[in-house]
């Protein structure tokens, strides 16, 4: 089962206790945008087969959204982080280029 | 090819057995073909097997990443069923029904096709009015359904517990000619016809990339060198996104895993396919007696073929509720398959931004039973650049709006 670490309660929460909330760092394109962005926002996703980043909901626990960087692939957990942040933290962005080399995410590589 | 018959049969009884041929030829690739299909499973060898019995296109060869069939074709409930709300789904998906109902005799292959029934159970207000609204929805298309009360339900299927405390069956919608064949001999029999007319299956062959020329299409690269061709087919599931990206597009896909699960062999005590969306589990009975159990999607992407293994439970549970019997059954085995989701739950057969590219792919949980119908549309759309068939899954339609809203019509499992 997936255990990831709630980044505001400190739980360790296993899956069953979250609620996913798909890709996460999605820039909204509202009106006055184009059809080509417009499509990109709601339909465009990277679907990586590698590392990912994604919104969790800590929902039978604190409430609080938070992001996770995980493998898609091996289930690999890189680490939490809070909802408060367009970008991943640097630090983790670091543990990840280390660990898979040629890592690219959207404009994150 | 030798063709299978009980004359056959009786002759290699004779001999031992020593007669019989090799389904289908272990072919390494030739330098080019007019067309490449990427992806040996049931949609890529039936778009190959259309390609050559409608168009007379054979100069066709069909790569595989792994070996034919293991993917998503080997992995699903087998289920086959037409029940769909919107006009594009029910017309790829009858055509699929139909044609397996002669494609034994059409693949001189028996892929034990049962017309043994699909019910569907209503078990809130709000299904019931769903499904009513789904069965005159496919009178006007010509799927024949109906919507059954519960003492029906009761008659159909008698193991069920229709007066449950929480959800109780209120109806089920009923489609008698829907049913189940056997997964892997639907890839195998495409397979044989397609290696017969001279096609080339060549497994064990994964694309590392898709060379281009101006805009237009030149071949792959493979793990068995460059293969040259006019047009390519992609049709790979699981891994669409992976392989669009090697050809320099993007998909509106997200790849989840979808796990089933199977129990040890009983008598027979069911004898059509049952589907309980509310409470989210189905099941039928194998003809080797075990109960085939489908389960849920996980809720976050991933290419494990496992699943969550919590879905599991959430399965039984619902499944122990609608059918106390099984209470005490154990099951034998649990699997995932890679599925690829769209955004409106329909599949995507189109043209892509690189001429002479086109993607089949998107069929999510549901792409087993429209194996035929998908095939028989996209070797349509490859051949002449149209199919009726084929017309409103484009790609485009994300950019237009001009969604084939499957997931409210059919809710989770389809």
């Amino acid at each position: 089962m997936l255990i990831l670490q709630c980044p505001y309660c400190g739980v360790m929460a296993d899956e069953t206790e979250l609620h996913a909330g798909g890709e996460a760092h999605i820039k909204r394109f509202g009106p006055g945008s184009s059809d080509e962005e417009f499509e990109g926002y709601m339909f465009g996703r990277e679907n990586p087969k590698g590392v990912h980043f994604e919104r969790w909901r800590h929902v039978n626990g604190c409430g609080k959204w938070f992001h996770a960087a995980r493998d898609t692939n091996t289930m690999e957990v890189f680490g939490t982080y809070t909802a408060q942040t367009s970008t991943p933290p640097e630090d983790l962005l670091a543990q990840i280029r280390d660990k898979r080399p040629g890592f690219k995410w959207r404009e994150f590589s | 090819m030798k063709r299978y018959s009980a004359f056959a049969i009786a002759r290699e009884a004779l001999k031992g057995h020593t007669g019989w041929e090799r389904a289908w030829r272990n072919a390494q690739p030739k330098k080019r073909y007019d067309v490449i299909i990427v992806g040996a499973g049931g949609h890529g060898l039936a778009t190959a097997y259309y390609l050559g019995k409608n168009f007379g296109i054979t100069n066709v060869a069909v790569i595989e990443k792994g070996w034919l069939g293991g993917g998503n074709t080997g992995r699903n409930t087998t289920i086959i069923r037409s029940n769909y709300l919107q006009d594009p789904s029910a017309a790829i998906y009858e055509k699929a029904r139909s044609l397996y109902e002669t494609m034994s005799q059409d693949l001189n292959f028996n892929v034990m096709f049962s017309p043994r029934g699909v019910l569907m159970l209503a078990q809130t207000e709000h299904e019931v009015r769903g499904y009513q609204r789904t069965a005159h929805a496919n009178a006007l298309q010509g799927v024949t359904t109906e919507f059954v009360s519960p003492e029906r339900v009761k008659e159909i299927v008698p193991i069920i517990n229709i007066d449950g405390p929480r959800y109780p069956v209120l109806g089920g919608l009923w489609q008698a000619r829907a049913g189940t064949a056997r997964h892997d001999a639907v890839a195998w029999g495409y397979a044989r016809a397609c290696s017969d007319m001279g096609m080339d299956i060549i497994q064990k062959c994964e694309v590392t990339g898709v060379t281009r020329e101006n805009g237009k299409v030149t071949g792959v690269e493979t793990t068995k060198g460059h293969i040259g061709c006019d047009k390519l087919g992609i049709v790979v599931a699981g891994h669409s996104g992976q392989v669009a990206e090697l050809a320099g597009f993007r998909l509106p896909i997200e790849a989840v895993p979808l796990q089933a699960l199977v129990s040890e062999p009983i008598k027979p005590c069911m004898d059509c396919v049952v589907m309980a969306n509310t409470v989210h589990g189905y099941m039928s009975q194998s003809d080797k007696g075990e109960m085939v159990i489908g389960g849920g999607t996980d809720g976050y992407n991933g290419f494990t073929q496992r699943g969550s293994f919590h879905h599991v439970e959430e399965t039984v549970r619902a499944l122990v509720e609608t059918f106390p019997m099984i209470s005490r059954l154990k099951m034998l085995r649990q699997w995932g398959g890679i599925v690829d989701m769209t955004g409106d739950r329909s599949p995507i057969l189109s043209k892509t931004p690189v001429e002479g590219v086109f993607i089949n792919c998107g069929w999510g949980t549901g792409g087993f039973k429209a194996i035929p119908g998908s095939g028989w549309g996209f070797a349509e759309l490859m051949a002449t650049g149209h199919s009726p068939l084929t017309a409103d899954f484009g790609l485009n339609r994300f950019r237009e709006g001009r969604f084939i809203d499957e997931s409210v019509a059919a809710g989770v499992a389809h």
